[in-house]
């Protein structure tokens, strides 16, 4: 009877909280089939078997919190054709690890490092989300087989990381070769790693460094009456450990405006229907994304990162948008790849979606990484202006309020309605009167609908002039939402 | 038939049986030990590592003694009690062996003394004095080890005839010795056996002696055996042996005059086969090599996942502190963790006098591979503690690679190398440089401050060694 325990997630994961269990007692998994889905950190993960054969016993439930280590099925090895371990090793994406037990070990290195490894590593590194081995196989009752071998043999000059920090590495999906070592002549240190697994899962190329002042320590609560105190949720501790980080590194600035949006509310309501049928919810986010996919085209700083060791500004090529969003357990914020090059329906779809998910604990650590800026649009709930924080290591985050409606003065020195307009682009300008030919009568006070903005953004990458301009350009757009549809 | 059922059954309790029997105990495993013997220890503790220091430290005090003449202390010839020194030595087998079984009891291990028969990836027989035992096990390690190879052509049935487990039970002090292979083993037991009054020959079939190691480190070995050893013969095979009234008389081929010797004893220390005619493997999918070898992945898991193979019968290089790591790296696996052998330097150490180790990459490697190195040696005739202790003929050497000057390899030859080796395989394993083995304070006097001035010497700044800077 063999355990399987949880492995090791990642890095600062220590456990979850069990979910799902996928799986019954008598039922053959193969090695790398999703056993238990696990809430982490900001993922729910779908933690796959190391073993394969019958279930003999679960012993976890959902809602049952784990740390890794701690076992959560028995599985009898040889009780099914599950395992198959001829198939696992003729299988092996990886020549090395089938060495011959004659020829490793004599302490030798080789030259040949390159060789066969990639695609092992590849597997290595999915750990936290497998690659799905019975999607590749043909049928559910052929022997599911699956190419995980034991983890490889290092072979070659390997890396310059002592036995421990290698072991620490193997056990938590880290290719140690791949790991840039910070130490003298490339040397990998523990920390080298875990900054390797933390860049390996937030996709993002972090450095988390420090976060903030050091802890004073806190009153006794108590004194002044009964207090409860709740452990942190996963989600809860990543929030803390990043917003601090975020604050403590970016010098932010919060600069406001507000956007009229009483023609692309009519837009909004005229094409709403439609949206819905295509299965999203044209909202004012919705509509945001699109914008600011196309804002950050014109001022690239604001798809940028700052990479301080290398004194670079990292200018991204592609247009990812973040967006936050508030779930019961806390705040997650799913990216809409690509929205650059998608029309508003289509990320009216996948905004609904991806929301959907988070509520649902569906998102995986994919659709959380990547962003290149982001949206928090509070107005839902209300409030006019707040200054949202940063999110590292993105430079700008747009802050969104209740669009509420005030009077607006239309000194009617201009045909059409009230002009907002002051720098706006020529372009924008003719359309603009195009499309408010038909207002109200000039020199009057006039209902509008007002969405108060704040633009937070990194002060080392961005002036304030730009980010005034950038904010300008996003409210002008907002303002003539005919242009939404000439953006796609 | 008794019946036992464990989580683990570990088959075999060399040093590497009993190191995994008892880890997995440790991580709460229920674990069973098998072998024959009446207590763990195996090859290692019964007949072999153990019994031949034992014997290599009496020899090396005689040859002490007799050296003190030139330091103005004589001592009388030494008079041998075989007899006692046997006893000394299996005093030190039966304390360490009995010890580690003592330690098994406390780790509740249990302990079965039989021979094993597997009767499937989940079973196996133990045929013990009180009847046969039904095991059945969730994991098997086979860790069961090696023994000497037997040569055909030397195959000559006579208690004249030795191979190292009867050289180790030391029948007597023969007049004439003939060792044939020029290993570590063959070269160890020669010592003993030279230094106790036998006129030991030696016969190698290769152009030197202990194949595999830097030749400037045999060197320093070679040039004290040529004073030790009656003869070394080498590029010459014994290609029959025959009893005579007076001792065994040997036909040898190839670069030696005399072609036919008479000598009173034979050891025939030619190398070491693999266990793995495991009675009842056939039961099981376990894949055994064309060298006789277990095959295993790099966790030591077999082709049959139950099963694990560790130590000798897993593959080169046959050692004890092999088998000793390849048991914790089996256990781990089994006990669901991602451990990997991947040691980047297994030392290897031959306890002759002057002991010869090494780890990591030698020279030859690194030739036989095309890698560029950088080599840098320290003679110990500028070693203040060699010459303290009047041994200045070792020396030590340390592979870097150019690059960045990580130390590859060490090679050391002199007394105490087997004890100094450590320090080389811990800066290799931990990716040290040159810098660090120079910058690190090393005690004074000693030997050990040869890694620091060798690590100097690839700076050209040894404060012992005058070299001129490279260009």
């Amino acid at each position: 009877m063999t355990e399987f325990k949880i492995p090791e997630l990642g890095e600062n994961v220590a456990g979850g909280d069990v979910l799902r269990v996928m799986v019954n007692v008598g039922d053959t998994i193969a090695k790398d089939q999703p056993v238990v889905e696990l809430e982490t950190d900001k993922a729910t993960i779908e933690v796959p078997s190391s073993v394969a054969g019958v279930v003999k016993e679960i012993r976890v439930k959902p809602g049952d919190k784990v740390n890794v280590g701690a076992v959560i099925l028995t599985v009898d090895e040889t009780g099914a054709g599950g395992g198959e371990p001829d198939a696992v090793t003729s299988q092996s994406p990886n020549p090395k690890s089938q060495a011959s037990a004659s020829d490793e070990g004599s302490g030798e290195t080789s030259p040949k490092r390159s060789e066969g490894g990639p695609k092992a590593e590849q597997k290595v590194l999915t750990m936290p989300r497998p690659a799905r081995a019975e999607a590749a196989a043909p049928r559910p009752q052929e022997a599911p087989r699956t190419a995980t071998p034991a983890p490889r043999v290092e072979r070659g000059p390997a890396a310059p990381a002592a036995p421990g920090v290698r072991r620490l590495a193997r056990e938590i999906g880290v290719d140690v070769s791949e790991v840039e070592g910070g130490g003298l002549h490339g040397r990998i240190s523990e920390d080298d790693v875990k900054e390797h697994a933390r860049r390996m899962l937030s996709g993002a190329g972090a450095r988390t460094g420090p976060a903030g002042a050091p802890a004073v320590p806190l009153p006794d609560f108590e004194k002044w009456g009964p207090v409860e105190r709740q452990p942190m949720s996963n989600i809860r501790r990543t929030t803390s450990t990043r917003l601090s980080h975020a604050w403590s590194a970016v010098p932010h600035v919060t600069q406001c405006d507000k956007a009229d949006i009483t023609s692309m509310e009519e837009l909004r309501r005229k094409y709403r229907e439609q949206v819905r049928q295509a299965g999203g919810d044209l909202t004012v986010t919705a509509m945001l994304v699109r914008v600011l996919a196309t804002a950050v085209k014109q001022f690239p700083q604001f798809n940028a990162s700052l990479d301080l060791e290398n004194d670079t500004i990292v200018y991204k090529k592609y247009v990812n948008v973040g967006v936050a969003v508030d779930t019961d357990r806390g705040l997650l914020v799913p990216v809409i790849r690509n929205a650059d090059r998608k029309n508003l329906t289509r990320i009216a779809v996948e905004v609904h979606e991806l929301a959907q998910k988070a509520r649902d604990r569906k998102l995986t650590l994919e659709e959380m990484s990547g962003g290149g800026i982001t949206i928090s649009n509070l107005g839902g709930i209300g409030g006019t202006y707040f200054t949202p924080i940063v999110n590292w290591p993105e430079v700008a985050i747009l802050g969104v309020s209740r669009g509420i409606i005030e009077p607006v003065w239309n000194p009617g020195s201009s045909r059409g309605g009230p002009s907002r307009l002051r720098q706006g682009s020529g372009e924008a300008r003719q359309s603009a009167e195009g499309a408010t030919a038909a207002g109200p009568p000039a020199g009057a006070f006039e209902p509008r609908q007002l969405l108060p903005l704040s633009l937070s953004y990194d002060h080392r990458v961005i002036d304030g002039a730009d980010a005034m301009r950038f904010l300008r350009w996003v409210v002008e757009a907002v303002e003539q939402p005919f242009l939404l549809s000439l953006l796609g | 038939m008794a019946r036992e059922t464990t989580q683990l059954a570990v088959l075999g309790a060399g040093p590497g049986g009993y190191a995994a029997a008892f880890y997995a105990a440790d991580l709460g495993m229920q674990v069973a030990l098998i072998d024959e013997e009446k207590n763990p220890g195996g090859v290692c503790l019964y007949r072999g590592c153990i019994p031949s220091k034992a014997l290599l430290h009496v020899a090396k005090v005689v040859d002490e003694a007799r050296h003190a003449a030139a330091w103005g202390v004589t001592f009388g010839d030494p008079a041998i009690d075989v007899g006692r020194l046997r006893a000394y030595k299996q005093g030190v087998v039966d304390k360490l062996t009995g010890g580690v079984g003592q330690v098994a009891r406390l780790r509740k291990v249990k302990y079965l003394q039989g021979r094993a028969t597997l009767t499937g990836p989940r079973s196996m027989v133990v045929a013990g004095s009180g009847g046969d035992t039904e095991v059945q096990f969730e994991h098997c390690v086979l860790a069961t080890g090696s023994h000497p190879t037997r040569v055909p052509s030397l195959a000559l049935a006579s208690p004249r005839m030795l191979d190292s487990t009867t050289a180790l039970e030391l029948p007597d002090v023969p007049g004439r010795l003939l060792v044939v292979g020029g290993g570590y083993i063959g070269l160890e037991l020669g010592t003993v056996y030279a230094t106790l009054g036998s006129r030991v020959s030696v016969v190698e079939m290769t152009g030197g002696l202990l194949p595999g190691a830097d030749r400037d480190l045999v060197q320093v070995l070679q040039k004290r055996l040529e004073q030790l050893f009656a003869a070394i013969m080498l590029n010459t095979k014994v290609v029959g042996v025959s009893e005579e009234a007076n001792g065994i008389r040997v036909t040898l081929e190839g670069d030696v005059t005399s072609k036919e010797q008479v000598f009173d004893r034979v050891l025939v220390a030619v190398g070491r086969r693999p266990n793995s005619k495991i009675p009842g493997l056939d039961s099981t999918r376990v894949k055994v090599d064309a060298r006789g070898f277990i095959e295993t992945d790099g966790q030591r898991r077999t082709a049959e996942p139950t099963l694990f193979a560790i130590g000798d019968v897993a593959g080169e290089p046959m050692l004890a502190h092999k088998a000793s790591h390849e048991a914790r790296v089996a256990i781990d696996a089994i006990a669901g963790h991602r451990a990997v052998f991947e040691p980047l330097a297994i030392p290897a150490v031959v306890f002759t006098d002057p002991e010869i180790a090494w780890c990591g990459l030698t020279e030859m490697q690194a030739m036989e591979q095309g890698t560029s190195i950088d080599v840098a040696k320290f003679p110990w005739g500028a070693l203040s503690r060699a010459i303290t202790v009047d041994r200045p003929e070792g020396l030590t050497k340390l592979v870097f690679d150019p690059k960045d000057g990580r130390v590859l390899g060490v090679g050391i030859a002199g007394s105490g190398a087997g004890e100094l080796i450590a320090e080389g395989v811990l800066a290799v394993e931990m990716g040290a440089t040159a810098e660090d083995v120079k910058l690190t304070i090393h005690p004074h006097p000693t030997l050990s401050e040869s890694l620091m001035e060798s690590a100097e010497v690839f700076f050209g700044q040894s404060t012992h060694v005058y070299k001129p800077k490279r260009k």
